[in-house]
Parts: structure tokens; sequence; C-alpha cells
């Protein structure tokens, strides 16, 4: 995203109430401006309406023009698979084609400008959405492929977000039937996977590709690309296969994500990408929770509980929240959000927006979308005192 | 003068008088000397080819044939044949073009030259209509309309050469040749033979259950014609198909016949003459034809002759000559019967039984009509079995199969090798070519696990991968082997496998070192996992003793350590048994060891033990519910399932529904450690062959149920499960034998007590390994589970949680 400046290169620090207008440039940005948006904020940007003209005799013509159009924004839709962003709402400047309070909903295009005014505010977290959205040293996408005997999920990891592309299911003959029908099922298994990745990730700049599976799967789908590369002669398949790096995982199932981020072969080349922190983050939240002992909570109830008290703070004190809640259609609900992120900076912890669009965002909207470390232990966060007194005794167990 | 008068004065009437000769206009009445010695000759040569058939064939037809063929003997004898003297060939390919559709495969030869013939003609509306009440056509042939394939027409069959003739055609004509000969003078003598040999026809067919398709189609066949002798096979039936239909046509000489062959009136009446006799006082309604009976599809017999006495069509009356043509099974039900005798003795079983006392004609055709639909499959027909009075009164072997799990390389393929060998199910010579190609790529001592990793990945990396299943038989029990994969990246299968067993054999390898590693490892969480899926008989099988002398003392410290960690898993001792044994060597298993230094062991050796297990008990009565674990293509069926039945019972022509498609299957047949049988119950590996589906609907993992009382397909379910790890709000993967999928626990409703099932807490935060919760697990898509199923939830590659749905 590129700021495009008319009033004094802004600082965004003083931003205030001011508007910003902003060029997406990549499809990543839709999903930066997705964030931006909220409900209530006015944005302005080109439109293509279509218009319809009556005439004296009552005959209608209709025309579609290019306008610019400035709406409230009521709701935004995102395509994550397309990176499209939709805003809804009611156009609150008239001009010569739509009237005062007539809905339109505005496609955001990349390479067009639009310019953002936020109802409340510039908050510390949209600030930093637009810092983060504003960055131009931006690392390379990295794609995946999670796959199993019969099942593969072709995925590309951006900074922000995990994208499904496809997944990949073909049937494989079992046991049964002569080796050579399994040989030429998983053949077909992979022919039907390659052709997939190459279609829907494009391959022209070298990019790192990841494959995992349990057993042998994918050493052999890399095995397959090189060979495919040979046959054809194919210097991008041929590239493809020796930037592969085949990483184990226990299923074929996207969320095995999480394991590959971790494994080491992943950790040596893209340590610092946002994903992969994103994942420490979260295996750091889970070890803890192992221990139970009483410093690490999920949940909005416990969680705002702990911040109000105090006991997310320094030395060691850290805040996960998701950031799709600040998303949330509701004002009273996100100022809430935030106003937890800033209670914790205040007190000297760690307030980190995890990506809900990631694998380790997703396990942490699995936990409520939100989860704290505490400097210290709180035991009865959740009102309920623990009366575990269970006994293992020779009898057969209820299940 | 103009040359243009010159022209228009000219008298051509001079020029023409001089070629009078060769006047073209005068050729049909004369003909020149040379040609009508050719002609003459050609005669001649076309009544001796043509023996006695000759004589349904004109002089005036003969000179015509030969006069267009100019004069190619050949030809013409082939023009005549199909057109005066054996103008059936349309009709067969009628018949035949539906049974194509049927069958498949070995018939696609009699439908070589189906549509060279015009064939509307032969249609007719007493056909039709015959069984049908006046204004009240049955619901099942309403809708029913069958497109040609082809657009009807095009040549006359005499075009083509002699050396092109189509084998029916010359098949015909042969056929017809010897018909003749005997044929010639005594129909009506003929006529009466037929009639007996239909009699013939009930009395050998209603003998036997299994009574032989051959000897009823023989019957048929000398009928009409000598009897084909030495008919096998497909020719058999190709054989039999021709008889008939030329037969039929002979007999049926309708109006349509007469114009279609306008010319050929001469010819036609020849064996018109033959219907009056047959047709007298014969009123019993004619039975469809079976390109009618392909139209029409099923009729029940007493849908077909309970319309007697009510108004049938005008028409009705005016083609009494139908009738006698189908006295016999049409030649579709001949080869029908003899397919379904050669691809499944019980059809033929079924029909044969069927026939029988006095009306034999009308369920013979009922049977015709029975097997003949209209559909591209035919629904596989039920017998409407009670499955469950059948399975009491069986009385077959009890049959039980068991899963052989264990650590990584503990020896479980080996160890079943080594069982098939010693009790004869492999041979000796196998295992040597084994060995053999194991030795090349160095891997010598895979030899025996061979016999059940037949993957080519994985004799080449040494590591079972999916479960590999095999059968034997002892005295009392057959045995299906379900062998596991030990390395932890394949548990699914493993749970796949075990959801199919009865009781287990766990293999504990008992060199020093690999042992403990496997106690760690995947001894633990196979133990786990058979306790959590209901599986309560555990062999515990010491394998690798060699290694170690037959140490005593060794087997006891493994048994030790063993049924410590199985009782505390869960397992009741006395269902726990141990022995030493060597999987390469084979002791201890069907032989005692004959080693010196194994004496001690004086318990039951492998054998033994498995024949002393009990099989759990089936949930008979329960709505058929199975697991399907592979989808494969066989001969019998493109698309052929297998797995165990769960609960409940099926039978061969049931409707079944695929779950979570949703879509409807019949069994076109089941097959039970390869022999097809009619009827399986829960508890039986079986093997089902399916029609009417898509195999897009139907994948591993699915669940095939009764159509209806069908399983659910949720996404969301509380499930109460055993924590063998800590559960929190995560994603897992979701495992109910084959099937696998991706979910998450969304919430952690209670904290149960172990032992009485009250609720502990509410909303515990985590699940602290060994204690007993509810938790909400929401998947990412519909699968089929239903309460009372144990699922495995995992994570990260390790068993999180067991338990039953609630």
């Amino acid at each position: 995203m590129q700021l495009v400046g008319s009033k004094s290169s802004q600082r965004l620090e003083e931003i205030g109430e001011g508007s910003v207008t902003l060029l997406p440039v990549d499809p990543e940005d839709m999903w930066h401006a997705n964030n931006l948006i909220g409900p209530e904020d006015v944005i302005k940007a080109h439109a293509i309406r279509k218009v319809v003209n009556e005439s004296k005799t009552g005959s209608t013509t209709s025309e579609r023009v290019h306008t610019n159009l400035t709406i409230r924004v009521t709701s935004t839709f995102f395509d994550p698979g397309s990176s499209q962003l939709h805003v809804s709402g009611t156009v609150i400047v008239e001009n010569s084609f739509v009237n005062l309070g007539q809905y339109h909903t505005l496609d955001l295009e990349l390479n067009r400008p639009f310019t953002l005014w936020k109802k409340y505010g510039w908050d510390s977290v949209a600030r930093e959405t637009l810092s983060d959205a504003l960055k131009q040293d931006k690392e390379g996408a990295v794609a995946a492929v999670v796959m199993q005997e019969g099942i593969s999920n072709i995925c590309l990891i951006t900074e922000y977000r995990t994208i499904l592309k496809q997944r990949v299911e073909s049937t494989i003959p079992k046991k049964r039937s002569a080796s050579s029908d399994q040989d030429s099922g998983m053949r077909r298994f992979f022919e039907k996977t390659l052709s997939t990745l190459i279609r829907s990730i494009d391959f022209a700049l070298p990019r790192p590709l990841l494959l995992a599976s349990p057993g042998f799967v994918a050493g052999d789908f890399k095995k397959y690309i090189s060979d495919e590369g040979m046959r054809r002669g194919d210097k991008t398949m041929l590239a493809m296969a020796k930037e592969a790096t085949v990483v184990h995982s226990s299923s074929g199932h996207l969320h095995s994500l999480n394991e590959i981020l971790k494994s080491p072969e992943v950790l040596a080349t893209m340590k610092d990408m946002k994903f992969s922190k994103e994942t420490r983050f979260m295996d750091d939240f889970f070890e803890r929770l192992r221990k139970d002992d009483g410093r690490a909570w999920y949940g909005v109830g416990p969680v705002e509980k702990a911040v109000r008290e105090g006991a997310v703070g320094r030395g060691g004190g850290v805040l996960l929240i998701n950031n799709s809640l600040f998303r949330s259609q509701d004002i009273a609900t996100r100022k809430r959000y935030v106003a937890m992120v800033d209670r914790v900076k205040e007190d000297g912890g760690e307030a980190r927006i995890l990506s809900s669009d990631h694998e380790s965002g997703q396990r942490l909207d699995a936990l409520g979308g939100i989860a704290a470390l505490l400097t210290y232990p709180i035991l009865d966060l959740d009102d309920e005192e623990e009366t575990h007194d269970a006994q293992v005794g020779e009898e057969n167990m209820i299940i | 003068m103009s040359r243009h008068q010159a022209y228009r004065n000219y008298d051509y009437e001079n020029d023409l008088d001089e070629y009078a000769g060769d006047d073209y206009s005068d050729e049909e009445e004369e003909l020149s000397p040379e040609d009508r010695a050719q002609m003459d000759a050609g005669i001649a040569e076309i009544r001796a080819a043509l023996g006695s058939a000759s004589s349904k064939v004109t002089t005036k037809q003969i000179e015509d044939a030969l006069w267009h063929y100019y004069y190619d003997v050949d030809k013409s004898i082939a023009y005549l044949m199909s057109n005066y003297i054996v103008p059936s060939p349309s009709s067969t390919a009628k018949s035949a073009t539906p049974k194509k559709s049927k069958t498949g495969g070995t018939q696609e030869l009699v439908v070589a030259e189906p549509y060279e013939q015009k064939s509307t003609q032969r249609f007719s509306f007493a056909d039709f209509f015959h069984d049908m009440p006046w204004l009240d056509i049955p619901k099942d042939r309403e809708t029913v309309f069958v497109e040609p394939v082809q657009p009807r027409g095009g040549l006359l069959g005499g075009a083509s050469a002699p050396g092109k003739m189509s084998k029916l055609q010359a098949l015909a004509a042969a056929r017809k040749k010897k018909a003749d000969g005997q044929k010639s003078d005594e129909k009506l003598v003929q006529k009466t033979t037929r009639e007996m040999a239909s009699l013939s026809l009930s009395q050998t067919s209603s003998g036997t259950a299994k009574a032989d398709i051959k000897t009823s189609s023989t019957a048929i066949g000398s009928g009409n014609t000598p009897a084909p002798q030495g008919l096998d096979g497909v020719t058999e039936e190709k054989h039999i198909d021709i008889n008939q239909s030329k037969s039929r046509e002979q007999q049926k000489p309708t109006q349509s016949s007469d114009q279609l062959y306008g010319t050929n009136i001469a010819v036609t009446k020849q064996t018109v003459d033959t219907i009056p006799q047959g047709v007298a006082g014969y009123d019993e309604p004619a039975t469809p034809s079976a390109f009618a009976q392909a139209l029409l599809g099923p009729a029940h017999s007493s849908a077909s002759l309970g319309p007697r006495n009510q108004y049938l069509f005008p028409y009705m009356s005016f083609t009494p000559s139908v009738a006698d043509a189908f006295s016999e099974p049409s030649p579709d039900d001949v080869v029908l019967t003899a397919q379904s005798k050669a691809s499944n003795k019980k059809l033929a079983a079924s029909t044969s039984k069927k026939k029988g006392g006095a009306d034999v004609k009308g369920d013979a055709v009922t049977d015709g009509i029975k097997t003949l639909k209209v559909d591209d499959t035919p629904l596989p027909k039920s017998k409407n079995l009670d499955v469950l009075g059948e399975f009491e009164r069986s009385k077959s072997k009890k049959s039980a199969s068991f899963v052989v799990v264990g650590h990584v390389d503990a020896g479980k393929s080996t160890l079943m090798g080594r069982l098939l060998l010693d009790l004869n199910v492999v041979d000796q010579r196998t295992i040597q070519r084994y060995r053999k190609e194991a030795e090349n790529i160095g891997k010598s001592s895979f030899a025996l696990a061979w016999v059940l990793d037949q993957r080519s990945e994985e004799r080449s990396r040494g590591v079972t991968i999916d479960i590999a299943t095999n059968k034997f038989e002892t005295e009392n029990t057959s045995f299906t082997i379900l062998d596991a994969p030990g390395h932890r990246d394949f548990i699914p299968n493993m749970i796949a496998g075990a959801s199919q067993a009865d009781f287990a054999i766990l293999v504990v390898d008992a060199t020093t070192g690999a042992f403990e590693a496997g106690l760690k490892g995947q001894t633990r969480e196979h133990s786990l996992l058979l306790r959590s899926m209901g599986v309560s008989r555990i062999i515990v099988a010491i394998n690798k003793l060699d290694t170690v002398e037959w140490s005593q003392e060794r087997f006891d410290e493994i048994s030790q350590q063993v049924s410590g960690f199985l009782s505390a898993t869960g397992f009741q001792l006395k269902n726990v048994s141990f022995v030493p044994v060597s999987g390469l060597h084979g002791d201890n298993m069907v032989k005692r060891s004959s080693e010196p230094t194994a004496s001690w062991y004086t318990g039951k050796t492998l054998i033994e033990e498995l024949e002393s297990s009990e099989p759990m008990t089936r949930a008979l009565d329960k709505p058929l519910r199975m697991t399907i674990s592979e989808v494969f293509r066989s001969a019998q069926s493109p698309l052929t399932i297998s797995g165990r039945i769960d609960a409940g019972s099926l039978q061969t022509g049931d409707a079944l529904l695929v779950q979570p498609s949703g879509e409807k299957a019949y069994v076109k047949s089941l097959e039970l450690d390869s022999e097809p049988v009619d009827w399986a119950v829960a508890g039986q590996n079986i093997v089902i062959h399916l029609s009417n589906i898509d195999p897009i609907h139907v994948r591993v993992g699915d669940i095939i149920c009764d159509l209806k009382q069908p399983i659910g397909c949720i996404d969301t379910f509380t499930v109460k499960v055993l924590a063998f790890d800590i559960l929190m709000p995560m994603q897992v993967d979701v495992h109910r034998g084959r099937l696998h999928a991706a979910g998450q626990i969304v919430e952690i409703p209670a904290l149960l007590d172990k032992i009485k099932g009250t609720e502990l807490k509410k909303k515990p935060k985590i699940v602290k390994p060994a204690s007993v919760a509810r938790v909400r697990v929401k998947m990412g898509t519909k699968v089929p589970l239903e309460a009372g199923q144990r699922v495995v939830l995992r994570s990260g590659g390790e068993t999180v949680a067991a338990g039953l749905l609630e």
C-alpha cells in the first residue's frame, strides 16, 4: 500500500481525526484495507454505477458511469480467494448521478486510490495496522502443499495470511488391487496436484515451496516434480523442485501447517517472517497452558479480568489477540479490545496482534480469539472452584 | 439451314433401330444369349448353393438378384439369404441391443450390424399392449422410452460381399440350411415336436434347483432345429440366440412384413402356411418380443396374466400368430440365464427354480421380463431373504478378525507371513521368490513380510504403510488378518484396521532396547487406541525371542511390564495372554518350538490362543452400517467396495445409502472370502459390488447404511472422551475407522467423573491426561457420525483423546 500524500506528507502519529489517501498495489493490500475499514467510516473511491435515465416519453436508458463516490460504510466483504474487497454503504456526498442516502457497494480496485476517514479517529490498533500496511519491505510469499495419500491442500503463505488456493482429492486404490493400480493411482494424484499447483500459484519468480506430508508422499512428490521437469524440459518445474523443502507433518489437513511452520527446516529459512513468529507465540502459549500453573488464560472473560488487574504487564506479560476481533461490526466491542491492548502496553506488557488468516490465528480463534500470559499466577479467573478429586479404581471406566 | 434445324430434323428412330438388339428398354424382357446363358448358370449355382432353402425363392427373384449383382453368385446368395430366406437379423439385432447394454462385455459381438435392416415395421401394437387393460397402463411402463441408438435404415444387407457377411448372417444361413432339410415336408409334425420340446424344457428344468441351463437350452434348440450340439460358453449363447430369432421370424409374417417385402409375398406365403395350425385355439396372450420386453420393462407374472378378462386393446385379436413364437423363453432369456449361470449361480438357480408346474411358459416369460430392464444397469433382484434367519441356520464356522499391532519393526508383517506360510495359505515357492527378490534389494529378512506388504513402496522401504488383509482357516474358525502399520505416520491406517477387528495381537520386540523404545512409542499408542476402539482381548506376542536365546527372564520381564501397562490402560488382565514367539523361524506359532532353550514355555501356541478367543457379539438386528475401507474396480462391477459390516445385515438387491454423499446404490452381488453369497451380517468382512451409482460419490471412509434408517451427517457433535494428553480448545483430526477428517474442539462443557460419569467441573480450561471430559467438536465438513460410535482425536501426530459420541 502506498500513501498518496497531499497533506504535508502526513506523519502517522499525528493523524488524529484526519483522512488518509491510500493506493493499494498488490492483493495483500486489500486485506490490509479490510482491516482498516470499519463500519461508520467514510470512504471515497472510484466507482462504476449504473444510472437509469427516464426520458419524457417514459422509455428508459441505462448507462454505466465512472464517478467518485463518498459513502459511509455499513459493511465490508472480503473475498480471501481472489483478494477482493467490497465495501457497502450509503452515499453521503451527492453528485449528478446519485442522490444522498442511496446505497452503493464500492469494489476497491488495485492501483486506484481511495480516501478513508475514521469516524472515531485513529486508535492505536488502527495506526499500527496502517503502518503495517505501508511497510515497503515485503517478504515473498511461500507456497506450501500439505498432503497425504489422496488429499493435498495447496496454499500460499503471505506475510499476513494463509490462503488456501485449492484442495485436491483423488481416490487411490488400496491394497486389494494390484500394486500397479496403486502406483498409477499415486501418479494420477501427483499429476493432478502438480497441475493444480502450477495453475494456482505463480512460479515465474522462484519462490520457496514447502511440501509436507506424513510418510513418504511429499518426498515422492518432490521427486515427481523434478522427473516431470526433466521429462518435459521445463525449467520452471526443475527450479520448483530445487526450491522445494520436504517437511514432515502428521496429516494432510491444513491445520498441520503449524507443525510445518515450526519445523527446523522452515525455521532455518523463514525465521523472521511474521507467520513463523506468530506460530512461535502460539506454541509458547500452549506450552504454558499445558503447565496449567494459572499463568496462561484464554477467552475474553478471564483475559479481560486479568488485564484489568494489571496481571499482563512488565516481566513476561503477553496479550495475544486476533485481528478479527477488531473487525467487529460493533464499535463498542472494538473499543473494548483496543482498550485492552492499550492497557497492556501501558503496563509494560507485550500486545501481539495475530493475523486471523494464519494457521496460528486459527488456533487462537479456537481459544476465543484472545489469550494472555500473566506475570503472576491467578487461579480463579473463571469464577469456579476447582474440585478435582478423581480416583482411578479397578472398576471399568465409563468409556 | 442452321445446324440447329439439322439436329431438330434428325431422325433418331433410324439410329435407334439400328441398335435394336442392344436396346435398353428391351433388356428386361429379353436377355442376350450370353446373358441368358450366364443367368441360367447363375441360377443353377444359386439353387445349388441355397440347397433346400431355394424352394423359398422364386426363379424371378434369383434372376433379379443376379442381374443386379452382375452375375456375382456370392453376392446374390447373400442378398437372397438376407432378404428372403432369413430376413431375421434385424429383429435379432433388435433383441440383442437391450441385452448388450445389460450384460456388457460378452455380448458385443452379436450386435455387430444391428441397424442395417429396417426394423420399425416389425413393431406390433398387440405385442405392446397385450397384457395391459385398456386405458389402464401399469405405472412401470408409462414413462419408459428408449431411443434408438442410431437412425434406422441404410442399405439392405445384400450388398455385402460374402467375406463381409456378418457372422450373424453366416450363422443364420448355415442354420437355415440345416433346418430346411428337415422342415421341408412335415411342418405339422415339427410343430408338435416344438410343443413337446417346450414341455420337456419344463421337465428338465423344474427338476433340481440348479438345473443346468445347458440342458434347457438344448431342449429349446431341438424344438425348432436339430439340436445345436457341443455348444459351449459364448458360442452357445450366440447359437441359441440366432436359432431363436430365426425361428421366430419364420413364424411371424405379419401384415407389416408383407408390406415390407411387397414383391415377395410368395415367399412369405410359404411360411405363413405354418401359422394357422399353430395358432388354432390358442388363446394364451402372446408374450412380448424381446424388444418389447426391453422397451416395456419388467412385468410381474400377476400383472401379465391378470388382464385376461379385462377389455383388451382392440387390435389384439388381429395378430394371433405371434403368440406361438414365444412359447419358449426368449433368446435373451436363454442368454441371460446362461450368463448369470456363469457369473452368478444364484440367479440361475432362482430362474430355474421358478420354472415348473403347469404354467411353465408364463413363468419363463415373466422370468425373462424380470431379468430384462430398461435401464442401462438393471436393478439387482432381491430375494427377500430373512437374512438373520438364514444366518442362524447356516451354522457356518465362526468368523473372527484380528488386528496385528505393535511398534514399528516389531516384526508384525513377518509374523503374519510366517503364520500364513505355516498354515499353507502361502506356498513355499512364493516365499522363495520373495526371498530372492528381497535379497536383490538387500532386505532378505523381509521376505516373509512381503506376503502382506504388497505395495512396491512398502517393499522398497521395508515398512508397512497400509492395512493388509488376508485370510486363513482353522478347524472351527475362519480368521481375517488385518496387518497394521507400526510407523507413527500411518496410525490413521492402523485405526482403520483396529476398527474392523474383534481382537488384537500386540507384537512386542524382545530385543534389548527395542522393547523399551516401543513401550514409549507405538506399543503404548496402539494399545491405547485398541482400548478406545473397544477391542478388549489382546494376545501379546513377544517376538524375536530367538535373538535373546529364548531367555525366560526376558520374557517374564517384558510380560510384567506390558501387563502392568495394559491394566493401567484399562484392559482386564484375564483378557490378556502372552506367547513367546519367533516370527522369523516360526516357533510357538503353529507348531511348538523345537529349540531346547525354549522348552520352558508350555502354554498355548499363538494359533491356539487365537482359536480360544471369542469374537465380539454382533449387532445383527440394528440398522445396517458399514464403513467403506476400500474402493476399487473389479471384473463384476466398476464400483466394488469392501469393509466390515459394523451393524445390521444386507443381501443382494438391497438398496443402500452412501453417506455423506447421500446417493442411493444397489447391491449387485456380494462376496465373502471370494465366494459369492446372497447375504451378509455384521462382523463379516464383505466385498460388495454396487450398481446404479457413480463412483464419484463413493470414497474410502464413507458409510453405507440402511435407506430407511440412514445415518445422519453432522458437523458438530459432543463426545465423551478419555484424554491421553492435555485437551484444550484446539484443532484435531477426527478418526472413525477409515474416516479421517479435520475438526476442532470448540468447547469443553464439563469434566466428568471417571467411574460415575457425574460432572466434576463445568467448563474446565484444560483437560489433563487420563481424565474424562465432555467436549464439543466442530468439523470442517459434514461427516456421517451417530451416537454410540467411537472416535479417536489426534493432534500433531499424537493421539490426544478417544471416546464415545453422545
